[in-house]
């Protein structure tokens, strides 16, 4: 299996916290794994990237080919737009369509969505508002990766688990307001791919 | 095996410590800072109590690295590659003093200035400073290189640089662990005068280090870092330095290229492998992150003209990192590139956060510097150099750390009345004082805005070594007290801060004004360890 991912967002939206959770799966599943991030200064509200791969196989490079990704798991709709070259001719596109608008020149949003829906695959979620209905915004980066999930070659199981492992001292309410986050995301998604 | 998932960094930092050192010395600096904070909070640094505090630069850390290895202990250094002009006084001469216990001397470059000024590549410092240079490939090198190269420093008699790139820096893989060396024992230098660079004896301890030299190439082309992998096809031979080698593996399936391969990642060059893949093939490539370094050492190298393709000829772009796509270019590989990038996709740069009590200092001077006009502000290197950008475009200045003093006094010097600096807490404490001090000696007629965050906030809100202490560093240097004056940088404030301002910018000498508040990042994390240990 292999699995490379693009994870998108914007300085302090917290990505990391999605990439941790399928390092850890990974780590459980005995596979290889490479996982480049941006720290420094693109964290004060910059736009933030992180490569992602995960292989049964070892994985030579740090960084993702161009036209090569799986996947690209973005919380915010302008930045999954951003990496596009990266994403296969057989990739989806997963993003959260709630704007994080910290620049002037943010475009329309409605036409940032127009873009997002105009590839052949994709998933656009309002992972903030189903991170509320399942009980904290906050959540919303799991709900993303609950929606991202059908296109990860993990198991579902392994995500709860990484969950759980990764929430563990935060306390088990945080734990279960993050699995049903997960869990939320992976039904939005069967329900709209 | 148990594998650890680390960033190379964190890899470095586990690496030290299992390598028997006593003591990190460092000062933040991106893509470096990770290293000393994952020793900070380790717990068998704890337990052995390895030194692990901040230090107020990077020249002060290297010389104090460099006084554990006279005590015959093994100490690290480590900061960023702009760092290492602050340290270089230091670690140019340490070559020729040579260490007692190991000293390695961690260099984290910045290609693409991703979070740098500039894209300076380390390994010419240590061309330069004569001493072996390592250079992971991956995250488990740098873990062995950190917990080895101080048995390597001790060998050879001198310093050890590992070198990396932010790439290496902040990427996360498995890596194993080995065993933990003991530290060493606290040991003089046999000859008490080792370290004493008078004339006479640096005269010979630089011919000490020039014979050494042999040494060190031998060591290159036996060191198990470096690899003369054989490939079948000879009409071109790699010649790949650190993570180069997987952005090449990375363009052939199951990892096997077709080309012999020189695989770098311990120098001095090693000459025997370059001789061998000069031999063998009609014409080199050479994949380095950074400037060109064995390029152009190769160019002038062999004498049968190999042609040597790379940054120089435009195989390889000359500046930023490099990348898979990049490398499978140079190789005549197509590159399928995904969609373009829609048109409507908007730059996004860094910006100062929301609530942060720079923006309300940037307001206030904004407010009084409109009636002198723009372009006489002077700043320097921390998260207020943001304040260049919109909506603020306050500062007209970011060069080194310190140099917003120094600069607002040589342009006041030269008739630009008012001027002004503007610098953190952090960088007043590391370069900001002396400055500080030329300015009172000759009165200069500048304003110094010390925009005190209490912390080095831009690296992720570490200690600042000035915290508590600047009003009475400035008093100490000779600043008129009636003319430091603090503020709490707050909206409720403006017009104080305003009156502040306009004040200090009549008065005809150095003034100093700290707004200051704390860092709101670092404030929201103190506030939420606090909730969270009170809940457990």
């Amino acid at each position: 299996m292999k699995s490379d991912i693009i994870l998108a967002g914007v300085g302090g939206q917290g990505i990391l916290s999605i990439a941790a959770v399928l390092g850890m799966a990974a780590l459980k599943e005995n596979l290889h794994l490479k996982q480049a991030e941006t720290h420094g200064m693109s964290q004060r509200g910059g736009a933030v990237v992180s490569h992602l791969r995960i292989s049964d196989q070892p994985i030579a490079s740090d960084l993702i080919q161009l036209g090569t990704a799986d996947l690209i798991l973005s919380v915010e709709p302008m930045e999954s737009l951003r990496y596009l070259p990266f994403l296969s001719a057989k990739g989806y596109l997963v993003t959260n369509t709630n704007p994080f608008i910290n620049i002037p020149n943010y475009p329309d949003v409605e036409q940032v969505l127009a873009e997002v829906g105009k590839l052949p695959r994709f998933v656009a979620i309002d992972a903030d508002q189903i991170a509320k209905e399942v009980g904290n915004v906050r959540a919303s980066n799991m709900v993303m990766l609950g929606a991202a999930s059908p296109f990860i070659d993990l198991e579902f199981s392994k995500l709860e688990d990484g969950i759980r492992t990764i929430f563990e001292r935060k306390g088990e309410a945080i734990v279960e307001l993050n699995l049903a986050a997960l869990r939320a995301g992976r039904s939005f998604a069967e329900k709209n791919m | 095996m148990q594998k650890n998932l680390l960033l190379g960094v964190e890899a470095i930092g586990q690496g030290a410590i299992d390598g028997g050192m006593s003591g990190v010395y460092a000062y933040p600096g991106t893509p470096s800072t990770e290293i000393t904070e994952y020793i900070q909070e380790n717990p068998l640094a704890e337990e052995r109590n390895i030194h692990r505090k901040w230090s107020a630069n990077e020249k002060t850390a290297y010389e104090t690295a460099l006084g554990m290895s006279y005590a015959g202990k093994r100490a690290m250094a480590c900061m960023k590659h702009v760092g290492l002009n602050v340290a270089a006084d230091a670690f140019i001469n340490s070559s020729i003093t040579g260490v007692n216990g190991g000293l390695i001397l961690t260099v984290a470059d910045d290609p693409s200035m991703h979070s740098s000024q500039n894209e300076q590549d380390s390994r010419f410092y240590g061309q330069f400073a004569m001493i072996p240079v390592l250079e992971p490939s991956n995250q488990q090198e740098a873990y062995d290189m950190a917990r080895e190269g101080f048995a390597l420093s001790e060998e050879t008699g001198v310093p050890v640089m590992l070198r990396i790139t932010t790439r290496l820096a902040h990427s996360r893989s498995g890596v194993v662990r080995k065993d933990v060396l003991p530290e060493n024992e606290l040991l003089l230098p046999t000859d008490p005068l080792q370290f004493v660079l008078l004339p006479g004896i640096a005269r010979r301890r630089y011919k000490g280090l020039l014979g050494k030299q042999q040494l060190l190439n031998e060591l290159s082309d036996s060191s198990k870092y470096n690899q003369y992998i054989d490939g079948k096809e000879k009409s071109l031979g790699i010649v790949c330095c650190g993570i180069a080698y997987n952005y090449l593996l990375e363009n052939y399936k199951d990892s096997v290229c077709p080309y012999p391969v020189v695989k770098i990642s311990q120098y001095p060059i090693p000459e025997k492998m370059m001789k061998k893949l000069d031999a063998d093939c009609d014409e080199i490539l050479v994949l380095e992150e950074g400037y060109p370094l064995v390029e152009e050492h190769l160019k002038g190298f062999f004498a049968k003209g190999t042609p040597i393709k790379g940054r120089l000829d435009g195989t390889l772009p000359r500046d930023g990192e490099l990348n898979p796509d990049h490398v499978a270019k140079a190789l005549g590989r197509e590159v399928y590139e995904g969609i373009p990038v829609p048109s409507i996709v908007a730059n996004r740069p860094p910006a100062l956060c929301q609530g942060c009590g720079h923006m309300d200092a940037y307001n206030a001077m904004n407010e009084v510097l409109a009636e002198f006009g723009r372009g006489r502000v002077f700043s320097d290197i921390g998260c207020y150099t943001l304040g260049a950008l919109p909506p603020f475009e306050t500062i007209n200045s970011c060069v080194d750390m310190g140099a917003s003093i120094t600069m607002a006094k040589g342009a006041a010097d030269a008739g630009l009345i008012p001027a002004v600096a503007v610098i953190g807490d952090s960088t007043f404490a590391h370069s900001g004082i002396t400055g500080l001090l030329d300015a009172v000696n000759e009165n200069a007629n500048i304003t110094i805005v010390i925009s005190d965050n209490e912390s080095v906030s831009m690296t992720g809100g570490q200690d600042s070594s000035a915290y508590g202490k600047i009003e009475s560093i400035c008093a100490g240097v000779g600043v008129d007290p009636d003319h430091i004056r603090v503020i709490v940088p707050l909206k409720k404030n403006h017009e104080e801060m305003v009156k502040m301002f306009r004040e200090e910018l009549a008065y005809e000498g150095v003034s100093v004004i700290i707004p200051r508040r704390e860092c709101i990042q670092r404030a929201s994390r103190r506030k939420r360890n606090i909730s969270r240990q009170a809940n457990h």
